[in-house]
């Protein structure tokens, strides 16, 4: 099938088959971000955003994208690195293996809810599997960067 | 210090966070033969025939290899990462005839695209011969069911393996008359744990890719924490000379011993070494978890005599460990849950430990984090803690009385004397962290919860000692920066820039002039691997040597450049000085100037290499406490908080160490309460995804708190021991002690699900009841 996706804001047209994941799909177009950690959806390596929705692009069809925005952590470097380096300085990236999806779930959190609690953390990010970090350090730079954050919206204000 | 002891942050970080390609998949070239392989759905059968001619032709299908490409009678090898000659028996075969679990390969199967690769894997067709399986691993021993009945099985070491007997390793090992003090000590606990075969669920499954490199050699790319090993294994499963194959890692996605096994390399290493092609296999999450390298799961029988003060006189165990269907790392993780474990009750007049290790028509097992000592130290703390309360002593009190200490000679930890140790400090500082004394035992919440508390200890290695190797080189390069070239694996944990903080220290150079690179056969120093906790003590000895090599050669360089005796310099990181009789700085050189001297008409190499080995692995002491809500009608259990002291040594980063122990006691959260691994009757594994395998996420636990106290280790670098295994043991008896108090029952096999907590929470419930309304009767 010939479907039209506007990746990481550059139309491509391309030929899948129906069965086509979003996931392979987006890979195959070179977005490396997008990891596979499992069959059954319960890791969210693999989220991307649909629209500006998180999905998990393991579980959308490509054809289903057909027409949409698909975003992956390649379109979203500068956003994102703002954000890394507070992980970075916890240490928490560890083996960095379910970092892409779990940036991107973050970014949709603090664009959905720019205040979060530390409860509203960890219910979003919930679906965001880590198996190194333990979540604490994630946490904690998810913290500073709010922190930093609602420091620098201050002094933007002020200048 | 400059450079150690800081928490900098790990030198690949902003790659990995912001998703680049550098795993291994991320890495392959696009042209690569997918790789899948049949899988036998027998816990025990022969291949009677196999018919692979439909699934050959279809339409991009490149090769399909049975046992019939694999001679039978051929030396057998094992996958198990381990220095030569390795403990674990010879007992593998590429494609074998008769296959031993579920799960066990049965055909390779290779083409263009993953499409075609499923089509013809549902086309072969096989014929079994499907023979009794042996699955219960308390019954394998002189069964007359042998999992390997094969003549050509081989143990290249002395460590009492014997496959006619199912026996894949056997030692007794003892100090002072056990018996006797047993039969002496006013209370003995006597109890057996049972723990499973939980996985490490890495988030990267286990991965491969291999071509053929331009002097037609085999080029294997993997995520492994074993590069060195790897190569000697994927030669012998091919039976090619090993100068054929080099082996490489790119960045790897977590491994925690799951990599220090070949799981997943020698299938597309005979793909590629047969066709020439590029190759590449990927595990599913499904295989990952069937098909893998899990942690052994063990039974542990504890003796443990005490007299009424609280004295412990003696500790008698016998593990019996499920290696399962092959040998990998069954000699060697059932002794650390003796030597691990009761060396830490360093007073005990004598100790016993003997152990067998079987096989059984189960999934392999591997190495996985703790490495039996996670397996020891869940029972014989556990049974610390129920003499504790037998004795009805505070179970910190009764640790207090009977740890050993610095200066100490440990009986059970082979007559060493602890060189390091904060252990006692540990302790206290976890008692005021948690607030124990407000908390223990017991807070009735009125609602039918309860909270609890519980604590246990820990202790693991620094390496294994007299036998790990570690190795660095560093190259003084242009405009004076370093490259610091590794063969040990950074598999997430951050060695390449721990070890790069080491060298900045030695060299007293900015920590970004030190470029790590790691790790490759072909161009890395040779080095044991990432395993057995003994990057930062070993590895990171090495190069911490290597770094005072360079820096003597750096003098003489600048010496020769100054015109004065190398002893007539002095270097301080910059710029090199020549010093006049008194001692004072005179003419100058920069390390810029050295390194362009460097490259150009100069015959003195600026380059050190340094490989190290320790006669001891000093081990890293730990203290964890639980405060856990429990709600006795359902079973639930939260673990509200988990606080954490660690002796490691010097951090030498101490933010990685500190996630390194928040991530481990995770892992240890969830082997106490969530992850198991059960088999059905025709034994297959259940819990075969991340639907049924619990791992924690982050809504399953409350703050997890950790804090160092940090004595000096002598023969480490800067004073470091090691993090990475001991971090998962201390929730597991935390666990299961908190769980006692709340229930009345002693949990001795993991996981402790909800449904055993509320059927001994009813009853918990109920007997208060009673009480309660005996004491009404009374006052009525």
């Amino acid at each position: 099938m010939l479907i039209s996706i506007t990746l990481n804001g550059k139309k491509i047209t391309s030929d899948v088959s129906p069965d086509a994941l979003l996931l392979d799909w987006a890979r195959a177009q070179g977005c490396k971000s997008v990891k596979r950690g499992c069959e059954t959806a319960n890791c969210g390596l693999c989220t991307v955003f649909l629209d500006d929705e998180p999905v998990l692009s393991c579980s959308v069809l490509a054809v289903r994208a057909d027409g949409r925005r698909v975003t992956t952590l390649e379109g979203l470097q500068e956003e994102a690195r703002e954000f890394a380096g507070f992980i970075a300085d916890q240490g928490a990236e560890q083996c960095g293996f379910c970092n892409p999806g779990f940036v991107m779930n973050a970014l949709a959190l603090f664009r959905e809810n720019p205040d979060p609690s530390v409860d509203e953390i960890k219910e979003f990010l919930a679906g965001n599997l880590c198996r190194c970090s333990g979540y604490e350090g994630q946490t904690r730079g998810i913290l500073n960067y709010l922190a930093w954050k609602k420091a620098r919206g201050g002094e933007g204000a002020a200048t | 210090m400059k450079a150690v002891n800081r928490p900098l942050r790990k030198k690949d970080a902003m790659q990995l966070l912001t998703g680049q390609p550098v795993y291994t998949q991320d890495v392959a070239p696009e042209n690569c033969l997918v790789v899948k392989l049949l899988r036998s759905p027998h816990p025990n059968a022969l291949v009677e025939t196999i018919n692979t001619s439909a699934a050959r032709k279809v339409p991009g299908i490149e090769a399909i290899y049975t046992w019939e490409d694999v001679p039978q009678d051929a030396r057998r090898y094992t996958i198990a990462g381990q220095t030569y000659p390795e403990p674990s028996p010879y007992d593998r075969l590429v494609l074998d005839r008769h296959v031993r679990y579920v799960g066990d390969p049965v055909a390779i199967v290779a083409g263009e695209d993953e499409k075609c690769v499923d089509r013809a894997l549902k086309l072969i067709k096989v014929q079994y011969q499907v023979l009794e399986p042996l699955l219960d691993f308390r019954t394998a021993k002189d069964n007359p069911i042998l999992v390997h009945p094969e003549d050509n099985w081989e143990a290249l070491c002395d460590v009492g393996a014997d496959n006619k007997r199912n026996l894949c390793y056997h030692e007794e090992s003892s100090s002072g008359d056990i018996d006797a003090v047993l039969a002496g000590s006013d209370i003995v606990i006597d109890r057996t744990y049972h723990t499973k075969a939980c996985q490490q669920a890495m988030m990267e499954t286990f991965r491969t890719f291999c071509t053929i490199d331009p002097y037609g050699r085999l080029h294997v790319v993997s995520s492994t924490q074993i590069v060195f090993h790897c190569r000697r294994i994927v030669a012998n499963a091919l039976g090619i000379p090993k100068s054929m194959v080099r082996v490489s890692k790119p960045r790897v996605g977590g491994g925690f011993g799951a990599k220090q096994t070949a799981v997943s390399e020698v299938y597309p290493a005979f793909v590629t070494w047969k066709t020439k092609k590029p190759s590449m296999i990927v595990f599913s999450r499904e295989e990952s978890m069937t098909a893998s390298s899990p942690r052994h799961e063990m039974e542990i029988h504890i003796r443990l005599g005490a007299m009424r003060d609280g004295r412990i006189r003696g500790i008698d165990m016998y593990t019996l460990s499920n290696t399962g269907a092959y040998g990998e790392h069954g000699p060697t993780t059932v002794g650390l849950t003796g030597h691990k474990a009761i060396p830490m009750y360093g007073k005990a007049d004598a100790f016993r430990f003997t152990c067998d290790v079987v096989y059984t028509n189960v999934m392999a097992a591997g190495a996985y984090r703790g490495y039996g000592a996670t397996q020891g130290l869940f029972a014989v703390e556990s049974a610390v803690n129920e003499l504790a309360d037998m004795l009805r002593m505070d179970p910190f009190d009764l640790r207090e009385r009977n740890i050993t200490r610095e200066g100490e000679v440990m009986p059970a930890y082979f007559d060493q004397v602890n060189s390091s140790c904060a252990l006692d400090r540990c302790m206290a500082r976890v008692r005021e962290m948690i607030r124990w004394d407000e908390k223990f035992p017991l807070r009735d919440l009125g609602n039918g919860k309860v909270r609890t508390v519980g604590m246990g200890m820990a202790l693991q290695g620094s390496g294994i000692a007299g036998l790990d190797v570690g190795s660095a080189t560093l190259r003084l390069g242009d405009e004076g920066t370093y490259n610091l070239t590794i063969g040990a694996a950074d598999m997430g944990t951050g060695c390449d820039t721990i070890l790069a903080q080491i060298a900045a220290e030695v060299l007293e150079c900015p920590f970004d002039d030190i470029m790590v690179f790691g790790a490759d056969t072909d161009s890395s120093p040779y080095d044991s691997g990432s395993y057995a906790s003994s990057t930062t003590y070993i590895t990171g000895k090495a190069v911490e040597q290597c770094a005072l090599k360079l820096r003597e050669k750096i003098c003489a360089m600048g010496a020769k450049l100054l015109g004065v005796p190398p002893e007539r310099t002095e270097f301080d990181g910059k710029t090199i000085y020549a010093l006049d009789e008194a001692g004072t700085r005179g003419a100058r050189v920069t390390l810029a100037d050295v390194a362009a001297a460097a490259q150009s008409g100069n015959e003195l190499s600026l380059e050190a290499a340094c490989t190290h080995s320790s006669p001891i692995s000093p081990p890293p002491f730990m203290v964890g406490a639980v405060e856990l809500e429990v709600d006795l009608l359902t079973g639930e259990t939260r673990v509200v908080e988990f606080d954490a002291c660690v002796d490691c040594g010097t951090p030498i980063n101490p933010n990685l160490a500190r996630v390194q122990a928040e991530g481990g006691i995770l892992q240890g959260i969830g082997m106490a309460l969530t992850e198991n691994i059960t088999y059905d009757e025709r034994g297959r594994v259940l819990e075969n995804s991340l639907m049924q395998y619990k791992i924690p996420t982050r809504l399953d636990a409350g703050p997890i708190r950790v804090e160092f106290e940090s004595s000096y280790e002598p023969s480490g670098p800067f004073g470091a021991k090691s993090i990475g295994e001991i971090v998962i043991n201390t929730p597991l008896p935390s666990i299961a002690d908190a769980l006692y108090r709340a229930t009345g029952r002693r949990f001795t096999e993991l996981p402790i699900t909800p449904e055993q907590v509320a059927m001994a929470g009813w009853q918990a419930t109920d007997k208060r009841t009673q009480k309660t309304n005996t004491r009404e009767d009374v006052n009525k």
